[in-house]
């Protein structure tokens, strides 16, 4: 953790602090490489990239051709050989050809060499839908990663968190998946530039509450906190954790909130067979089972491959169903939701 | 990053016959397109080649014996595996396959390190950075991307370094080769690629691996110079390596390389290679050994008499005793290992479940 002198903040844009984060860290440490496909001239699809090429060179920020088992597999090599790649899938579906690289490779080299390999890789892929995308451009593919030890797994929801979660992972000694919830780049918020303070492993609570803990991150934190505002209207005061990480899972700032509220319900955008919101219901159920009033609810994607643009309305978590999960809690009988069954 | 200029498709293209130096009976090649190699040279690669080939019956015997859980032999292939070794330099990387066990021990590595994959202990007993030795790689190809990501990073950093990648004919239908030797062209990284075509991905010949006249030939498309070498003849491998290692050190950039070649034993010990091929083809391969051929010319040469054999003999023997004695014995793991090396620092939960295994291990301890 390096040491600012000065505070200074922005107003950003999340893909804006992004760029800020990427430029930081090219400016601090000469052995941070940007590379992906269209990030040079172009500045990314998302422009996450604007200008780096062109402020750094090509040596450090340049286009690869298109492939990205290619992009992965020559970042561990260069990542053997001193270097710390921040690499782009361009879109979340567009990464599973380098799934093999991430798994078998990736995760494993530190383990597979009793740690005489270390592999600072940023792995960066904007995920998740909400943006009108055609298909195989809005997958929330999180699981496929916390799966895998030896991988961290981290999703900003927030400018601000973007910015400081960015420069933690590029700092990272462990390879990290950087998931940026696409649907959120756009959303502007002051942003502290020495904000490195937090660590990368730890959620946080972004509102307070006693009746109910909403459990959630990247994408749907949105209609999450703007559900705890309507329900905090209908006289449930609900408290709010954005899990910023996935992997590692901070069970001890989620089961403490539960713990007090007794009641949780766990939102994201992904189908919820098997999806992270499973994860997180069967900790609570094993850590706080004499503490829960209710079933810890999931709200989540249908169990569907992702819908095409014009029916994503319907897929999506909506304020609605996270205000019904949170009605369905307050009954003795709490049931789940119907959406679901497999 | 530069761009290969467009140049004629005829440059890259391998000859129609594999080159060559020395023939199968140990006769000089007429008219070589190749330096021979120094006789220092040729004399250590027959050394280590015969050291090599009791190392890997060594290694088979384990198997036998319980000691490995599996061993994929290289038996017919030394020439490639040694040959394509002692042709680099010490600061040069070596990205090898699970069959390339002969190979890493020639790289300097100790055997036992390079067994404890097998011996089933840890997925690479070796620390990489001590002989310039990437973990052998068990998924096909993916190593090829390593090895160019690894020269691409020396490169920009303009350190002289070469990765050479060793890959078989299977690999060559993965996907990661073909983004591996796009990316080198195009980034013109020092990479060599030796393909050791021994035949057979398992079971599937090559005829149903590929429709392509030489695996060589794959060069042309990507704009590399390629080359189709005897994988049999050392000081053939040996002179395609180091004119290869010397090009890609000057900026010259990757160069493919076909080692044609045969695996004479099964894939590995768990493998019947008779369900798939005939033994007339066996031994028609045998008649071409390596290690014979190089042995006939440096005697007929006057530099290799019995006494010299032997002695080369003897000592493949010790070494070969030496590792038998060091693998046969049991060794003892902590099974805290188990949470070491996944993160820098373990997780939360990484240390909870190392809890539960250590209680759980001192409750069976009580019983």
């Amino acid at each position: 953790m390096t040491a600012t002198l000065e505070s200074t903040s922005d107003t950003l844009t999340m893909a804006g602090a992004l760029n800020r984060a990427l430029a930081d860290a090219l400016g601090e440490d000469e052995r941070v490489l940007v590379f992906g496909e269209d990030v040079g001239t172009l500045g990314g699809v998302f422009r996450v990239t604007d200008g780096l090429a062109a402020r750094f060179g090509e040596t450090r920020v340049f286009d690869t051709p298109l492939a990205e088992s290619g992009i992965v597999g020559t970042a561990i090599g260069m990542a053997m050989n001193g270097l710390r790649p921040v690499v782009e899938m361009q879109f979340d579906a567009f990464a599973y050809p380098a799934f093999e690289q991430i798994t078998s490779h990736l995760a494993k080299l530190r383990n597979r060499t009793r740690g005489a390999v270390e592999l600072p890789i940023v792995i960066r892929i904007p995920y998740g839908g909400g943006i009108g995308g055609v298909e195989h451009h809005c997958d929330s593919s999180e699981v496929y990663y916390t799966h895998t030890a030896g991988l961290r797994v981290v999703t900003p929801a927030s400018p601000a968190d973007a910015y400081a979660l960015l420069r933690q992972a590029i700092d990272s000694p462990d390879p990290v998946i950087f998931l940026e919830p696409k649907r959120r780049y756009w959303e502007k918020e002051t942003v502290r530039l020495d904000h490195r303070s937090s660590t990368l492993d730890r959620a946080v609570v972004r509102r307070s509450g006693t009746d109910v803990t909403l459990i959630s991150y990247g994408g749907a934190l949105g209609i999450t906190l703007e559900a705890a505002a309507a329900a905090a209207e209908e006289g449930y005061r609900a408290e709010v954790i954005d899990l910023r990480s996935l992997a590692p899972f901070d069970l001890d700032t989620v089961a403490a909130s539960v713990r007090r509220t007794g009641r949780a319900v766990v939102v994201h955008e992904a189908s919820r067979f098997c999806g992270y919101g499973a994860e997180v219901a069967a900790q609570l159920s094993e850590t706080c089972f004499h503490y829960l009033e209710a079933p810890v609810l999931r709200v989540g994607g249908f169990d569907i491959p992702y819908p095409a643009p014009n029916l994503e309305k319907h897929h999506l978590p909506n304020v609605d169903r996270v205000l019904d999960a949170i009605e369905r809690l307050q009954w003795d009988d709490a049931a789940p939701l119907t959406n679901t069954e497999a | 990053m530069t761009t290969t200029e467009r140049t004629a498709a005829s440059f890259f293209l391998p000859s129609e016959e594999p080159l060559g130096l020395i023939n199968a009976d140990g006769a000089p090649v007429a008219e070589p397109a190749l330096e021979m190699p120094a006789d220092d040279v040729l004399l250590r690669l027959h050394r280590a080649m015969v050291s090599g080939r009791r190392f890997d019956a060594q290694a088979t015997a384990l198997t036998k014996q319980g000691r490995l859980a599996v061993y994929p032999s290289a038996r017919g292939q030394e020439a490639g595996e040694i040959g394509s070794i002692l042709a680099l330099r010490p600061q040069d990387w070596l990205f090898p396959t699970y069959r390339d066990s002969m190979a890493v021990v020639a790289r300097g590595v100790d055997p036992v390190e390079v067994l404890t994959l097998l011996r089933g202990d840890w997925h690479c007993g070796y620390d990489p950075y001590r002989a310039n030795v990437a973990p052998q790689c068990t998924p096909l190809a993916t190593n090829t991307l390593h090895a160019v990501g690894f020269a691409h990073a020396a490169k920009t950093k303009g350190e002289d370094t070469v990765a050479l990648v060793l890959l078989g004919d299977g690999a060559t239908s993965e996907g990661d080769t073909h983004e591996a030797l796009n990316f080198a062209a195009v980034w013109q990284s020092p990479v060599v690629f030796l393909v050791q075509n021994n035949g057979y991905a398992i079971s599937v010949p090559l005829s149903k691996q590929t429709a392509a006249p030489s695996l060589a030939h794959k060069g042309v498309g990507y704009g590399m110079p390629s080359v189709l070498v005897d994988g049999n003849d050392a000081a053939a491998v040996h002179a395609v390596v180091e004119q290869a290692v010397a090009r890609a050190a000057a900026g010259g950039g990757p160069t493919l390389i076909e080692a044609l070649t045969y695996r004479v034993e099964s894939h590995t010990n768990a493998d019947d290679a008779s369900r798939y091929r005939d033994r007339a083809e066996v031994e028609a391969w045998l008649t071409r050994d390596p290690i014979a051929r190089l042995e006939r010319y440096l005697t007929d040469r006057g530099l290799l008499d019995d006494a010299a054999r032997e002695e080369i003999s003897a000592r493949a023997e010790t070494e070969a005793t030496s590792l038998r004695e060091r693998m046969n014995t049991d060794t003892v793991l902590d099974p805290a290992d188990l949470f070491r090396h996944v993160y820098a620092e373990p997780t939360a939960a990484l240390r909870r479940q190392a809890e539960d295994l250590t209680a759980e291990l001192s409750l069976g301890a009580e019983e």
